[in-house]
């Protein structure tokens, strides 16, 4: 018997795709540890560290981001299955329904960010606590997380189009799914570190 | 490798039911999160608490959801063991330094 390892076929049983997007979610969980680290680093180096996130709207606010993303990955891991089973309308729907939980999530999440700016003065350089690297910190992370949840709309939104002609395979949604598991799964981190961690009581 | 999309796949447990049950697990632990923020327990105890949570949520998502466990093990073990160790020398630097630096707070 030839080893799985020898050649001539895939040892991991999936296809490149996929593992080309795992590898990326591998390296991309390792920058935003990295992030989350600094972050907690600062925060532990700053005896005044600020709590500005006030039950309402802030933790409601940010509670509600984490249902839409929950939901939408769940819609997410839906529309794979309809593909797998060649039902390319119904994975379309659940595409939608996914893309609609990403834009509820980033027009949340920029509500939140102009609540701080214009509420708390928080700004990325400066705030009324005289401790600038929280919203240094904040908005990178935050901000870096919003970028990978819009990449993932538009990703979604070339899949859900190019799915809806009768392009690309049951395979290519699977790999965009495994994308917007990674940006919900980052905020499952984000969201009690950053802003639980935070809250005022 | 191309050709085995166009069959139907089916993936022994992976079925809407436990998607389902899995989406509500990790509301739930969500919600619980949200609730140990607002009860006055020390604070090693929360990180602890949202930490150990936020790490089961993630191991749920990456399973369920992203089908790691009806992947084969080879692809776990290469990429998951890696992510870890990086993780653990990156934390090898944070946790000393960072409990010495609340030590050096004005008290």
């Amino acid at each position: 018997m030839t080893s799985a390892w020898s050649g001539g076929r895939s040892p991991f049983a999936v296809n490149s795709k996929k593992f080309g997007m795992w590898l990326f979610i591998i390296s991309d969980a390792l920058t935003f540890s990295a992030m989350l680290m600094a972050y907690t680093y600062v925060r532990l180096a700053t005896p005044n560290w600020p709590t500005p996130f006030h039950f309402s709207p802030s933790i409601i606010f940010s509670t509600f981001m984490t249902f839409c993303l929950l939901s939408s990955s769940l819609t997410m891991v839906m529309g794979v299955q309809a593909m797998n089973h060649g039902r390319r309308k119904a994975a379309v729907g659940w595409i939608l329904a996914t893309m609609a939980g990403g834009g509820a999530f980033v027009a949340l999440h920029l509500t939140e960010w102009l609540n701080l700016i214009h509420k708390e003065h928080v700004t990325p350089f400066s705030n009324e606590w005289g401790v600038p690297l929280f919203g240094g910190t904040f908005f990178a992370l935050t901000g870096l997380h919003m970028t990978h949840v819009v990449i993932g709309l538009i990703y979604l939104g070339i899949m859900a189009i190019a799915v809806s002609r009768g392009k690309f395979k049951a395979e290519d949604v699977e790999v965009s799914g495994l994308y917007w598991h990674f940006v919900d799964l980052v905020w499952m981190f984000i969201f009690p570190l950053v802003y639980l961690m935070s809250a005022k009581i | 490798m191309s050709t085995h999309s166009a069959v139907v796949e089916h993936i022994e447990g992976a079925t809407t039911k436990v998607f389902l049950i899995v989406w509500s697990a990790l509301l739930i632990m969500t919600g619980a999160e949200v609730f140990l923020a607002y009860e006055q327990i020390p604070i090693v105890i929360f990180l602890t608490a949202l930490v150990g949570l936020s790490v089961i949520k993630a191991a749920l998502i990456i399973a369920y959801f992203m089908h790691l466990k009806f992947e084969k093990l080879s692809l776990f073990l290469t990429l998951f063991p890696m992510l870890i160790l990086c993780i653990i020398l990156m934390l090898l630097m944070f946790l000393p330094d960072s409990s010495r630096l609340m030590m050096m707070r004005p008290q």
